[in-house]
């Protein structure tokens, strides 16, 4: 029988669900990166992470919602990656189980599923984590590579505390880091650092990066702007002040930095829709993420720097317009 | 040659499926009844000069242009007037056609049925505007806007440029490409008419890269004709939308509801151009022209020479017949063409293309939630938001925001649609919204 629909007849093969997987595909060389420096331990909070999100989300779909279950979308399970990796190796199951909880069904069933909600649901359920259990979330193991499990339990203060503690260069504090201390660069590019599971290999993520560009999962202009304006900024910060906390190139690959910039920023549903829109919103997470850095308690800034621009996104949607074709430049 | 021409603005990049590119244009020979329909421009319908029983030949005016935005119409064959009244076309409404017995295949006299290339003109700018005219040429691309109209330069205007428009970015459509290849001389002298007629020296064929063969025919043609150049430009679709490819070609935008003319351009599809060369030279009137049929659902994809009113039944079973697996008939290409039912409705003057499709390859999966992904804003050659235009008609905006957000300035070149992960039909809410726009 024949058929009668509008055009175009056509359609390009690529689908949500393809797309979702791209960027699962692309967050696998952090995964095994997790593994490498902190072993099996790693592997127990990525697969508690997705296993709850996947979970919840079904659940909310069966019992709550009664709708078609739409964890055959991959979503749930980037989310439960990216909310691993912004834990530590050493935090419990069931925190991590509440952690998930947060995640998918208040700050992303609560608001309308998939391409309805305001917050990046992975980071809702971070903060909540970090603000509910601080100590728990602020464990750094030593990485020990390949070795299945810590074999001495010893933990260390991540590069971010080494640079926060060289704030008050005068006054007397507990711990003190002094810029030698620093693990080398090639450790920080590497991953062969204390941190969070996922964030500690900007080369694992990096190549998540260059796949997602590839397979045209992202466009380059978020990560490179939101990059960009950290090193940009700690530069000037670092030559006009001296200060050592402003390292541009520590600052560049530690902490939550590439994670962010390269996967929670560039969510689709919680960043701006245009590529002005865009461009706006990762200067603005970069200027964010630096000041919170630098001049507040926390060590890190990311996290907050990307929730508060997720407020700001359907402002920016509203006023950054592309040009049309034919308006004058 | 080195330089290739694009337009920086969105645009997608579609599989081509060119299957008939190396498919000599076949002559579809003569159906037994054609149906021509009096209106196949934009404009008004043409005044019907026939009656029931007359007899006519091939190229015998049968209706007469009704006005200067309308266009003559000839018979495409020669025999006996069946009937002058509606029946269903393509679209499935019913249409003034001339229904005409096919007798035998006699030409008109007048016109020139030796293959030999004419290459003087001698004719003056006014005789070649009412030899377009007389032979009812339009548009061919698909727009239907009467030629004479755009071979005339109003008081006070000035062009500089003639753009013939050999860029087929639809894919599977190969017409233009055929035509191009076996009547490039043709093509090139049709061109220097026009540029007669608009009094200016500079034409450019415009052509994209996947035309290698085409594109080593013309230029090696081009060579020998002053003020004729081809220019190559990036095989990237709608690369053939008017706008996009002034801009590739001249660096000039059209502001909105400007005409190509306010920045010295004219455009013209190859297949009009050739047209007009067999109009002025050949005095043969526009009631043949090239057809691809093609698509996964015809056996033998081919390129014809089409009478106009042919059945489009009668182009199916000469490519192999339809089975029961195909599911879509389009009209036009895949990108922008229609989807019909009425098999036996005609071809016209515009169609550039007849592609049968099968269930598992064109069939629309369900719209899902919108990711905000912003890939319809991406692609969207005109610079518009395809999703904010979405949110408005589903929130029933008011009209004045719909005209905020530019949806005017939809080319339905279906960039957003097609690039949409979760299927969303989001030019059918562009279409709307330049409907509402229209409305008020």
């Amino acid at each position: 029988m024949l058929k009668i629909s509008t055009n175009p007849h056509m359609q390009t093969s690529r689908n949500t669900k393809s797309l979702m997987l791209d960027v699962v595909i692309a967050l696998m060389p952090a995964a095994v990166a997790a593994v490498l420096f902190f072993g099996l331990d790693a592997l127990r909070v990525i697969l508690t992470s997705v296993a709850g999100c996947v979970m919840f989300e079904y659940l909310a779909c069966r019992y709550w919602l009664k709708i078609k279950n739409t964890t055959s979308d991959y979503s749930a399970i980037i989310t439960g990656l990216l909310l691993a990796y912004n834990l530590p190796s050493t935090m419990p199951c069931w925190m991590i189980l509440i952690g998930s909880f947060v995640a998918i069904i208040i700050a992303k069933v609560c608001f309308g599923g998939l391409g309805c909600n305001i917050f990046n649901p992975a980071l809702v359920g971070r903060v909540f984590l970090f603000i509910s259990f601080p100590v728990q979330m602020t464990v750094w193991p030593n990485p020990h590579f390949l070795s299945l499990f810590s074999p001495d339990g010893s933990t260390g203060a991540t590069t971010l505390r080494m640079l926060k503690s060289m704030n008050n260069s005068g006054e007397i504090s507990a711990e003190m880091y002094t810029i030698d201390e620093l693990p080398s660069y090639l450790d920080m590019f590497l991953g062969n650092v204390g941190g969070c599971i996922g964030e500690i290999s900007a080369l694992a993520l990096l190549l998540g990066l260059g796949y997602m560009l590839w397979r045209k999962v992202i466009t380059w202009h978020i990560p490179f702007y939101y990059l960009a304006t950290v090193l940009v900024m700690t530069t000037i910060l670092y030559y006009t002040t001296g200060n050592a906390k402003f390292l541009p190139m520590a600052h560049l690959l530690s902490g939550g930095l590439m994670l962010g910039a390269i996967f929670m920023a560039t969510d689709y549903t919680t960043s701006p829709m245009t590529v002005k829109g865009q461009i706006i919103y990762a200067i603005c997470c970069g200027f964010l993420t630096v000041i919170i850095r630098s001049f507040s308690a926390y060590p890190e800034g990311v996290s907050f720097a990307i929730l508060i621009m997720n407020a700001f996104v359907p402002l920016i949607d509203k006023f950054a317009v592309q040009r049309y074709y034919g308006e004058k430049k | 040659m080195s330089k290739k021409y694009t337009f920086p603005m969105g645009g997608i990049h579609p599989e081509k499926y060119k299957l008939t590119a190396n498919c000599p244009i076949e002559d579809a020979g003569l159906p037994e009844t054609v149906c021509i329909p009096v209106k196949q421009h934009i404009g008004s319908s043409a005044k019907i000069l026939v009656n029931k029983g007359d007899k006519v030949k091939v190229g015998t005016l049968i209706a007469d242009a009704d006005g200067i935005v309308s266009s003559d119409v000839h018979s495409s064959v020669s025999g006996e007037v069946l009937k002058v009244e509606d029946v269903a076309g393509s679209t499935g409404y019913e249409e003034k056609m001339i229904t005409i017995k096919v007798e035998g295949d006699e030409w008109e006299e007048s016109i020139d049925r030796s293959d030999k290339v004419v290459k003087e003109i001698n004719f003056t700018p006014e005789e070649i505007v009412e030899k377009i005219r007389t032979a009812g040429i339009v548009g061919m691309g698909g727009a239907g806007y009467p030629t004479p109209i755009k071979t005339s330069i109003p008081e006070g205007k000035k062009v500089d440029i003639l753009i013939v428009n050999g860029i087929e970015c639809e894919p599977f459509l190969t017409a233009d490409d055929r035509l191009m290849i076996e009547k490039a001389e043709q093509i090139i002298i049709g061109a220097r008419i026009i540029n007669k007629a608009l009094g200016i020296q500079n034409a450019v064929i415009a052509i994209d890269e996947n035309k290698p063969h085409a594109i080593a025919t013309l230029d090696a043609l081009c060579r020998l004709y002053v003020g004729v150049n081809v220019k190559v430009c990036k095989t990237k679709y709608p690369q053939g939308g008017e706008k996009q490819l002034i801009r590739a070609i001249t660096g000039k935008e059209l502001p909105t509801g400007k005409l190509p003319l306010d920045v010295g351009c004219i455009v013209q599809n190859v297949g009009t151009v050739h047209a007009v060369y067999e109009a002025v030279m050949k005095n043969k009137p526009l009631f043949e022209r090239i057809i691809t049929v093609s698509g996964d659902g015809i056996q033998y994809p081919s390129n014809y020479r089409v009478r106009v009113g042919t059945p489009i039944s009668y182009l199916i079973d000469k490519a192999g017949g339809m089975d029961e697996s195909v599911s879509k008939i389009i009209l036009g290409g895949p990108m922008m063409g229609n989807a019909i039912v009425n098999q036996s409705a005609p071809t016209t003057k515009l169609t550039s293309g007849v592609l049968l499709f099968k269930e598992d390859n064109i069939s629309k999966t369900e719209a899902s939630a919108c990711i905000r992904c912003g890939k319809c804003a991406l692609v969207c050659p005109a610079g518009l938001r395809p999703f904010a235009i979405k949110q408005a008609i589903t929130y029933n905006g008011p009209t004045d925001e719909l005209r905020k957000l530019h949806a005017g300035d939809c080319i339905e070149c279906g960039c957003c649609a097609y690039g949409c992960p979760a299927n969303i039909p989001l030019l059918d809410y562009c279409k709307i919204a330049k409907q509402e726009i229209r409305k008020k």
